[in-house]
């Protein structure tokens, strides 16, 4: 049994003040997600994320179209004991301490009452909070903030979660430690489901991707599967102002910038590229992927929508 | 999707019926405190105080009071309540608070002066709304043309009456009447002319319902006067000559030279009794004949032609 | 079902009585309070009737705010904040949602009459030196003027469930305005006649009717409330409660959050 079936799900708003016109946010959309994985939901701003991120927690009404959670209907409100959601950027109940709000959504999410403490207290401690005992939320910080969305997300235990942006607000550190955290959900055996879009985070955690562009589902399939089919790029810089025959032959674009030279080429030719230095005894000074493969997959896949769409860029 | 469904349906169900519980409830709750706006309303002590406390929105304010005055009259009316305590401070306010309103002071003059229960019986109050009008309106001949009805009506002083309706005259556009009114006093006060004169000035320059009924049904009376009085003084020719008393109306219009049977303002005919008093058939319709009544008839104070 | 209204009324409360806005409220009714013991300080024979009508006048109109700026966030700050998806993302109806917000407000309402009430009756203590009997019809008084809250508090929350806060607090004071001249209203639709009279008529029993619970100026002069009156009031209270409730369940069930 798959952990989210979204069978068809459309969402259209009507927008505009005297005559109202119908903008579609989100085609119907056909997807599995399957239990135990890690799902990445790419799209830019402004995708049909969010929207159908809101029409699976049934905070927003489909056109048309339905839903499965874990089997279950997903209108149905006890199938929302199991799920958890952190929203994009989330704010709190400004007066509360943070003990308090996870005690009162434990209270919400049915949590026994001799268990509540225990595990609020132990959800704080896993999401990086420290002394935070007696300090309303207010002066937390954004990326306090995000800890505690996501400790309210998985302190009861659920078997599938929801992230929006999870990553939005974090420093470095912050991000490391979150992804550390989405691996270890997996590892406990949840299914865990968020949308992003910065790629590479969903190219170092996801088992699968979709991409959504427009409200429209544009791809979709393992990361591996997807990224072998488009090349990444690397840039080679070596010290001087010589080109080699033979670089250029591997059609790359090269820059002289003062007393060094950049090229770019492709990701199966970096070998190649290297000999080519050697051969003339240049010396490299640094070799980058330009590209990750998933953003060009992504970056392919938009544009050629684009075009068939008839619009220029 | 059912979740949903169901409790809409219970939802709306509930807002339907205590929607209608809170309308039944009100209108109990009505029943039990009758005049009790009015009264904790007057509670706010003097006009002037309620001026300030209104915030510059005195015309709304005003206009509310209005509604109010009218109302509390009206019911009471109604109900042939013996007292109207509360009509002149209630005037007072709105006139307070809105100088201006000119109904207010055509409704106290209407209906302050004459004596319970078809008015306050406090003509002195009526006059002292009158002149206040009048100060703050020097330029409304309906102001002076009303504190004459007060002088003339409800208190006789024909000569105060004329003093006001020569002060009125002199206003420019005044009504071209007020210097016949000014002129009438002085001979003709109490003739029935004079009488239906004012009557009629008075329905025609008011826009206001109850004024315009109690006008009409001032008129009707009027009318039944006059005939009443015109047939009794027949009556009596009819006796020195016969020495007896006509058996019958029409006897008395034939030996008379009536031209025809008379009838009064509803087209009833009128009746002769056999101890030869001129009566209306129906004494209820004209509530202010003070002639052709019955003895010991009391009228019912409604104005004939309210739809309440 | 029961647990998670309980639950929801408790944070609502929580959340509302550690708003500083509120203490300020509080804190500015007892000032006047106290103003009144000055003012009638200016003549002896009105010092217990100014304290008692600026008294409960202050409770009566401070709640009011109070209501309608706590209670008009009650949804609209919530979507904002986004704490509104969290909660709704787990087992909570929405109309449990609704509910249990009406009883946190009302309960903060409640306590926050109590101690504003303490002020007045401090007031009065200090210019009468005592209690006398009559003294219990402020507890009627106070009474009613909790009636008005509840009245007050189910408005804001129904308008709150489809509009901007701003909006809300706008509609909700409005109709506390017309509610207090409601029985004028309703005279004026006596005297029209035909469509006028209904829509007038019908205008007049939608809106809150405030005037039979303004029993201050008659307390003040000692004049007995009639337990009827008691009776009518709490019933009229509570269905216009509910009536405001259930529509505010039937838009909320209803509306994208978008």
């Amino acid at each position: 049994m798959p952990a989210i079936e979204i069978l068809g799900l459309e969402k259209t708003y009507l927008v505009g003040f005297w005559r109202k016109r119908p903008k579609r946010a989100l085609s119907p959309l056909r997807l599995t997600v399957e239990n135990g994985e890690i799902f990445g939901f790419l799209g830019p701003n402004g995708a049909g994320k969010t929207t159908t991120l809101k029409l699976l927690m049934g905070l927003v009404f489909p056109t048309s179209g339905s839903a499965r959670i874990l089997g279950q209907e997903w209108t149905d409100p006890e199938v929302k004991a199991q799920i958890g959601f952190l929203p994009e950027q989330p704010y709190f109940y400004d007066h509360l301490t943070a003990h308090e709000l996870l005690n009162y959504y434990a209270q919400l999410s049915g949590v026994p009452a001799k268990e509540r403490s225990r595990r609020v207290e132990s959800m704080l401690q896993r999401v990086g909070l420290k002394d935070v005992h007696g300090v309303q939320l207010r002066k937390f910080s954004k990326g306090m903030l995000q800890r505690v969305g996501i400790a309210q997300a998985i302190l009861h235990d659920p078997k599938l979660v929801f992230f929006d942006e999870p990553m939005s607000g974090l420093d470095p550190m912050g991000r490391r430690e979150v992804r550390d955290l989405m691996e270890q959900l997996k590892h406990e055996g949840k299914t865990v489901f968020f949308s992003t879009h910065i790629l590479s985070d969903a190219e170092a955690l996801c088992d699968r991707v979709a991409i959504i562009h427009k409200g429209e589902l544009r791809g979709i399939g393992a990361v591996e599967d997807l990224t072998s089919s488009v090349q990444g790029k690397v840039e080679v810089i070596w010290q001087g102002t010589q080109i080699p025959t033979s670089m250029r032959a591997l059609g790359a674009e090269c820059h002289v910038t003062g007393d060094t030279v950049r090229a770019i080429v492709d990701e199966n030719q970096q070998d190649a590229a290297i000999d080519a230095l050697r051969r003339e005894r240049l010396r490299m000074i640094a070799l980058t992927p330009v590209r990750t493969s998933l953003e060009a997959y992504f970056v392919e896949k938009l544009q050629r929508a684009e075009t068939t769409a008839g619009r220029t860029t | 999707m059912n979740q949903r469904r169901k409790v809409s349906i219970i939802a709306g169900v509930c807002l339907v019926f205590s929607l209608a519980a809170s309308a039944v409830i009100l209108h109990r709750t009505d029943e039990l405190r009758p005049q009790a706006t009015i009264e904790e309303v007057l509670f706010l002590s003097s006009p002037k105080v309620l001026k300030r406390a209104s915030l510059g929105y005195d015309g709304l304010l005003a206009d509310i009071y209005w509604t109010r005055a009218v109302q509390y009259f009206g019911g009471r009316h109604f109900q042939n309540a013996r007292s109207y305590n509360l009509l002149f401070p209630l005037l007072e306010i709105t006139t307070q608070l809105d100088p201006h309103l000119v109904v207010a002071y055509e409704f106290g003059a209407s209906f302050l002066a004459p004596p319970p229960p078809n008015g306050a019986g406090q003509p002195e109050h009526a006059i002292q709304l009158m002149e206040y009008g009048i100060q703050n309106n020097p330029d409304n001949w309906k102001l002076y043309y009303n504190l004459g009805f007060v002088y003339y009506m409800n208190l006789k002083n024909y000569q105060k009456a004329a003093d006001a309706f020569e002060r009125g005259s002199k206003v420019p556009d005044t009504h071209p009447f007020m210097r016949l009114l000014a002129a009438q006093m002085a001979q003709h006060a109490g003739d029935f002319d004079t009488a239906r004169m004012m009557w009629s000035a008075t329905y025609q320059n008011s826009q206001d319902t109850l004024i315009r009924a109690n006008a009409v049904e001032h008129l009707r009376a009027l009318r039944v006067e006059e005939d009443v009085t015109r047939l009794q003084q027949a009556v009596t020719r009819f006796g020195e000559r016969t020495g007896r008393l006509p058996t019958s109306m029409s006897e008395l219009v034939s030996a008379e030279g009536l031209p025809g049977v008379p009838v009064d303002p509803d087209r009833h005919p009128y009746k002769l009794t056999p101890e030869g008093r001129v009566e209306v058939r129906v004494p209820d319709d004209f509530p202010f004949a003070t002639k052709g009544l019955p003895p010991g008839f009391t009228p019912q104070p409604k104005f004939h032609s309210q739809d309440q | 079902m029961k647990a998670r209204v309980l639950h929801i009324a408790s944070n609502t409360f929580r959340e509302a009585v550690r708003d500083r806005v509120l203490y300020n409220l509080i804190a500015f009714a007892l000032l006047l309070s106290g103003a009144a013991v000055l003012v009638g300080q200016i003549s002896i024979d009105i010092e217990k009737l100014v304290v008692i009508n600026l008294g409960l006048t202050a409770v009566s109109l401070f709640g009011i705010v109070i209501a309608i700026f706590i209670g008009i966030g009650l949804v609209s700050k919530e979507i904002e904040k986004r704490t509104l998806y969290t909660v709704l993302s787990r087992p909570v109806r929405r109309w449990e949602f609704i509910v249990g917000k009406f009883f946190g407000l009302a309960g903060t309402l409640v306590v926050n009459t109590f101690f504003m009430a303490i002020g007045v009756f401090a007031a009065l203590f200090y210019v009468s030196h005592k209690f006398v009997r009559a003294d219990a019809l402020i507890l009627i008084a106070l009474y009613f003027i909790v009636l008005e809250f509840l009245i007050i508090c189910s408005l804001s929350l129904l308008f709150s469930s489809f509009s901007s806060p701003l909006l809300s607090a706008v509609f909700a004071f409005a109709l506390f305005v017309i509610g207090s001249f409601a029985e004028d209203l309703r005279g004026f639709a006596g005297m029209t006649h035909g469509i006028t009279r209904w829509l007038v008529s019908g205008a007049a029993y939608l809106v809150p009717n405030f005037s039979a619970f303004n029993v201050i100026s008659s307390i003040a002069h000692e004049q007995p409330v009639a337990a009827q009156l008691i009776w009518h009031n709490s019933l009229y209270a509570l269905f216009y409660a509910t009536m405001a409730l259930s529509g505010a369940v039937l838009i909320f069930e209803h509306r994208n959050l978008k």
